[in-house]
């Protein structure tokens, strides 16, 4: 792969989901915005690690992002989430606004100014855990509808037997919002992460086709994963630059 | 607006209008009353979610806030009082006073620029209000209400992120202003129960009560039913 072939990664106008955003209407953008979904312990800090510095070594400016980071809520999301009398719509909305933060301050600045962004997790995420916690489809899908529209979106899928073991070798314990333990699945925690990622990846099922989301077998070693994204990336950038 | 259907058997009293506009003291005035004659009220307050309130003032301190952050924040806020209070309290049968209600968003977040019909649905699942007061006061009235003492306005609350002027006392004027134009196409669309805000404080308090009596022998009748 040469470094040369990389200049120009295309202007354009943004494109939203849904009501956009009056001030974003207009304004051009140079950059790409990479997205890559999955659950915790999926694999994807790693996966966004290597293909940073492939794309760094190749000559791109690359900005990671993840949800809640924010300057504005990214702590008060983690307090929040300590008190377990929350209701899912003021969490559901707490989300957005975090990330609606990002999207302004960080995605939007850095895609202007011709950045590779690479999100660590973008809308869907947020998206199917309101809808597993069984909010209204139409009003999770509208609360995003500021959000613009990535070039590709890639969903690690892991078979939520195989995701148990890796959490188990990354933090040793179950987390109480990604075990679903807030929603009454199962007595048993071990059981209600299975009940509970098993949901989430049906609603991510569901998404793919209105979103267009690429899903990649997550259940393969770390380096097989590394070379389909990055072979998928290098191609998509070679459409796009010129 | 679009809102949501739910079986209660409490009442939900909101009151709208700018600051200045009086409508503070009359739900006081009307929540002292109700109480008197024996029936459970609580009253909500905009923006007064503990959780919420700190995380807000944060943003707001640092005014890093666009529209759409201010907005969810705001919708954020509504909804914990809304699931943890409001929703429930009208379940269980309790008068709910909400001194500002959805509207209030409604017509900041159009003025900053907000899409109309996000904004909407963002709030769709509020119920709609038995009863919603509007006080309606000349701009100029209110403002220099609150501008006599020469208080000192914040940031957002005097509309600066909107670059109206470089005065704060400017920026809160015009900025009051927009907000009227918007009270005023949502009191006709919303059917909102319009108070003068420029009659005395008492004949003010006597229409509100003229205006829920319906809800009281309605809710007495209910409670006859119940002993039946």
């Amino acid at each position: 792969m040469t470094r040369t072939k990389y200049k120009d990664l295309g202007k354009r106008t943004v494109e939203f989901y849904g009501h956009g955003l009056k001030n974003l209407q207009d304004i051009e953008i140079k950059g790409r915005l990479i997205v890559i979904e999955g659950p915790d312990a999926s694999g994807r800090s790693t996966q966004i690690q290597a293909i940073t510095t492939r794309l760094e070594a190749d000559g791109h400016a690359v900005l990671n992002t993840g949800i809640k980071r924010s300057e504005l809520v990214g702590q008060g999301i983690l307090e929040a989430k300590q008190d377990y009398n929350l209701g899912r719509k003021t969490l559901a909305l707490f989300y957005a606004a975090d990330f609606a933060d990002q999207f302004e301050y960080k995605i939007i600045p850095a895609l202007q100014a011709g950045y590779i962004v690479l999100a660590d997790r973008y809308i869907y995420t947020l998206i199917a855990r309101n809808l597993v916690r069984g909010l209204d489809r139409t009003w999770c899908h509208n609360l995003y509808g500021f959000s613009i529209k990535p070039d590709v979106v890639f969903y690690l899928d892991v078979d939520p037997e195989v995701l148990v073991h890796r959490v188990f070798q990354k933090n040793m314990v179950l987390d109480h919002y990604e075990s679903g333990a807030d929603i009454g699945l199962s007595e048993d925690m071990y059981e209600s992460f299975l009940i509970y990622q098993k949901k989430i990846s049906q609603e991510f099922y569901a998404m793919q086709k209105r979103y267009g989301l690429i899903p990649i077998n997550g259940n393969r070693p770390v380096i097989d994963i590394h070379n389909d994204l990055q072979k998928r990336i290098d191609v998509f950038l070679k459409r796009v630059g010129n | 607006m679009v809102f949501k259907k739910m079986r209660t058997t409490g009442k939900l009293i909101i009151v709208e209008g700018i600051d200045g506009s009086g409508k503070s003291t009359q739900l006081h005035l009307l929540q002292k009353w109700l109480a008197f004659k024996g029936i459970n009220v609580f009253k909500s307050e905009w923006n007064s979610s503990e959780t919420v309130k700190q995380i807000t003032s944060k943003g707001k301190k640092k005014g890093l806030l666009t529209p759409t952050t201010f907005s969810l924040l705001h919708a954020t806020d509504f909804a914990d009082r809304y699931e943890r209070n409001i929703s429930p309290l009208l379940r269980a049968g309790y008068f709910v006073l909400a001194d500002r209600y959805i509207y209030t968003a409604f017509a900041r977040d159009i003025v900053r620029g907000c899409n109309p019909d996000w904004v909407k649905k963002v709030y769709d699942f509020a119920v709609k209000p038995d009863v919603a007061f509007y006080f309606k006061v000349p701009v100029d009235i209110a403002v220099d209400r609150i501008l006599i003492g020469r208080p000192k306005l914040k940031y957002y609350e005097a509309g600066m992120d909107m670059n109206l002027s470089n005065d704060p006392y400017e920026s809160y004027r015009i900025f009051q202003g927009r907000i009227i134009e918007q009270y005023d196409e949502l009191a006709e669309r919303e059917g909102f129960t319009i108070i003068d805000g420029t009659l005395n404080i008492e004949e003010q308090q006597n229409l509100v009560r003229k205006a829920i009596m319906p809800l009281l022998t309605e809710t007495r009748s209910s409670r006859a039913r119940d002993r039946r």
